[in-house]
């Protein structure tokens, strides 16, 4: 059952809590406990670290850069300082490539030769897409019908990079469905096929194993705050959606008890409003995409449609190991609107010449708010989970920067 | 015994085989649902599969999700479940069991939901997306209220597995084949077979249905000829999509017609 809050980073899958688990159907459960098996082996194999470490250096670009935002900052409370780790200047401009390499080195380990993906902006797509071309194997990408259109220079960028786009017409046609499409594909191919699944949400052993790639996140930024600074920020803070980046950055401080973890989801057009993908504030437990978590849901079990003006923050589940770090009290998790993340968005982009995703503009605006309520001397550090390049069209429609508008 | 397990053994003892038919709850509305499942009832189909719709349903393909969807869009709530459970099993004998993902049973409650289809007359669960490992709660509630609980069993499924889900289900084990849309027939019949007999091993009194994507009479009579029934849901729905309840009857009929009424 769950830990003592005091080495709550050694808690793995498959159950966070009463969190977690696998309700899938019976076909996906030899390709799960393959999974879990080599991803065991390769955990404990220091070639495989090797070979990750490796890529990331050649590859992503690791390790990622810390920036301090005074500007920023400044706009809120000149006693507060912000640091900014650059998970945007990975290659392919996010953290998702983090996962996909990870999983891209699994599915060689278990001979197979496709990967299917779901992706909502379009990030974990094209780093999918990205590391299918470099290691030779098929990908196909599910994409609500809705985020392709949102998100059309991204399905473009796939294309480029070989893969195969599937839009979802399905449901609400958008992240939600990408997964469901993509599970349905899995059961039907899952002799040859890697669900290179993008987030910390599904079945055992996804939660633990994508956390874990992505745990380099926070690794890496709490040396540098050591190193650089010579302290650990106050609060961690990140964007949520499914929960990758947030718990890739949170895991090496959750048990710095002096450090406190704010996740910020998407409130929509706002928490008093129908209309929002903020599952942890207003979730219920249930089950969906194979895990046992928080989801927006009625009464009689239907998940609900999420909103939000960022497609990777679009989606009514959450990860399970989330889930549980809000019941625990250790992390707190809180709804930021479009409207305010927008506000985010531009003002990073004019005080420090960043242009971050509309997903991380949440994390930002989030912490605008923390910083007017933290104590002076306090510090924030903040995800920055993926560049702003893939989400040129819709903030220059919000914000009236097309070519005609004045 | 289980009403189901006892109507597929009577079958099975008299050289008949079994149909496992599968209609949507709300489709195209309660009251046509209702008529549409007692038609399949009268008209050959050996054990009812009534299907709950489901905002997500993973295991289905485009014609039940299209179908259910429809429901879904129509107001179809939680509790019509159960009054369409109670009105078909007062117009016929067959057993009915209910098709559900898990999460819906999870908000009404396990054990609410167990008493309540108990009471409708219904005869139990299939449960496509919740695996033995999962079930606690479902195996408390199917014992206190003598429910069948039909597990799956898959191709990619372990012997060991195969003993769990031949253990712990009641009525039969629903053999899938996991490359039920794309396979060409014979790879799929090749890995039907060999589910069964990863059941069979198991226990060799124990039920095993299959369900792989079957649409003819052929296929129905071949697939009794190694198992305990057939399982047929697509070709339903589409028929019913295509001719109403009329032609839903013709199909019933017409895949039931090598099986001996
Ligand atoms: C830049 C960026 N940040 C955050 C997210 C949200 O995903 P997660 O919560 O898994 O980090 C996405 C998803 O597409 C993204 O592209």
């Amino acid at each position: 059952m769950t830990s003592s809050p005091t080495n709550l980073r050694e808690q793995d899958g498959p159950y966070f809590g009463e969190f977690g688990g696998r309700f899938v159907p019976e076909s996906l459960i030899a390709a799960l406990d393959q999974l879990a098996e080599t991803y065991e082996i390769a955990k404990h194999d220091p070639e495989f670290a090797l070979e990750l470490a490796e890529l990331h250096r050649s590859y992503t670009g690791r390790p990622s850069i810390i920036t301090e935002a005074k500007q920023f900052a400044a706009t809120a409370n000149d006693q507060v300082r912000i640091f900014l780790k650059r998970e945007d200047l990975n290659h392919t401009g996010s953290h998702k490539i983090n996962n996909v390499l990870g999983q891209a080195l699994i599915t060689k380990r278990m001979g197979k030769t496709r990967i299917i993906a779901e992706t909502g902006a379009g990030q974990h797509g094209v780093a999918s897409a990205t590391a299918a071309a470099l290691f030779g194997l098929d990908c196909v990408v599910y994409m609500g019908e809705v985020d392709t259109e949102r998100q059309a220079l991204n399905v473009a960028r796939m294309r480029l990079l070989g893969a195969e786009v599937v839009p979802v017409k399905t449901g609400s046609r958008t992240l939600k469905d990408a997964i469901n499409e993509a599970l349905r594909d899995w059961v039907a191919n899952v002799d040859t096929t890697h669900y290179l699944l993008g987030t910390v949400a599904g079945p055992h052993p996804f939660p633990t194993m994508v956390r874990d790639f992505h745990s380099v996140i926070g690794n890496e930024a709490r040396q540098q705050m050591l190193d650089e600074f010579g302290f650990l920020p106050t609060v961690v803070a990140a964007c949520v959606g499914g929960g990758s980046n947030a718990i890739g950055i949170f895991h090496a401080f959750l048990d710095d008890k002096d450090v406190d973890l704010y996740g910020f989801e998407a409130a929509g057009d706002g928490l008093d409003t129908p209309r929002h993908a903020a599952t942890l504030t207003y979730g219920k437990l249930g089950v969906l995409h194979g895990a046992k978590s928080y989801m927006l849901q009625d009464e009689d079990g239907q998940t609900m449609d999420s909103h939000s003006i960022s497609a990777g923050l679009d989606y009514p589940g959450v990860g399970p190991e989330h889930a549980w770090l809000k019941d625990l009290g250790r992390a707190k998790y809180r709804g930021i609107s479009d409207a305010e993340a927008m506000d985010a968005m531009l003002l990073l982009a004019r005080t420090e010449g960043i242009i971050p995703a509309i997903e991380t503009s949440h994390a930002l605006a989030g912490a605008l708010k923390l910083a007017k309520e933290l104590p002076d001397g306090s510090s924030i550090l903040i995800n920055l989970s993926g560049r702003g390049d893939k989400d040129m069209e819709t903030a220059a429609k919000y914000f009236g920067f097309l070519p005609g508008d004045n | 015994m289980s009403k189901t397990a006892q109507v597929l053994k009577d079958r099975k003892v008299a050289g008949k085989g079994s149909l496992v038919g599968y209609f949507p709850i709300g489709y195209p509305s309660l009251a046509e649902s209702i008529d549409a499942a007692v038609a399949m009832c009268e008209n050959g189909v050996d054990v009812l599969e009534l299907g709950v719709p489901y905002s997500d349903p993973v295991m289905d393909g485009p014609v039940i999700q299209e179908a259910t969807l429809h429901a879904l869009e129509h107001g179809f709530k939680l509790k019509q479940v159960f009054e369409a459970v109670k009105a078909v099993t007062s117009r016929v004998k067959t057993p009915v069991l209910v098709m559900t993902y898990w999460n819906p049973v999870i908000q009404y409650g396990v054990e609410r939901f167990a008493q309540d289809l108990s009471e409708a007359g219904g005869a139990g669960l299939i449960t496509p997306d919740l695996i033995p490992d999962e079930a606690g709660d479902w195996l408390a509630a199917s014992d206190k209220y003598d429910l069948d609980r039909v597990f799956l069993s898959a191709p990619t499924s372990t012997q060991e597995r195969a003993q769990v889900s031949s253990d712990l289900s009641r009525g039969f084990v629903y053999a899938v084949s996991t490359m039920g849309i794309t396979g060409a027939r014979e790879e799929l019949d090749s890995l039907a077979r060999k589910v069964v007999a990863g059941v069979r091993e198991a226990d060799a009194n124990q039920n095993t249905c299959v369900g792989i994507g079957i649409s003819t009479a052929e296929q129905v009579a071949e697939v009794n000829q190694y198992s305990d029934g057939a399982i047929v849901g697509s070709a339903f729905v589409r028929a019913y999509a295509e001719g109403g309840v009329e032609a839903l009857k013709v199909k019933v009929t017409e895949l039931a017609s090598l099986l001996e009424r």
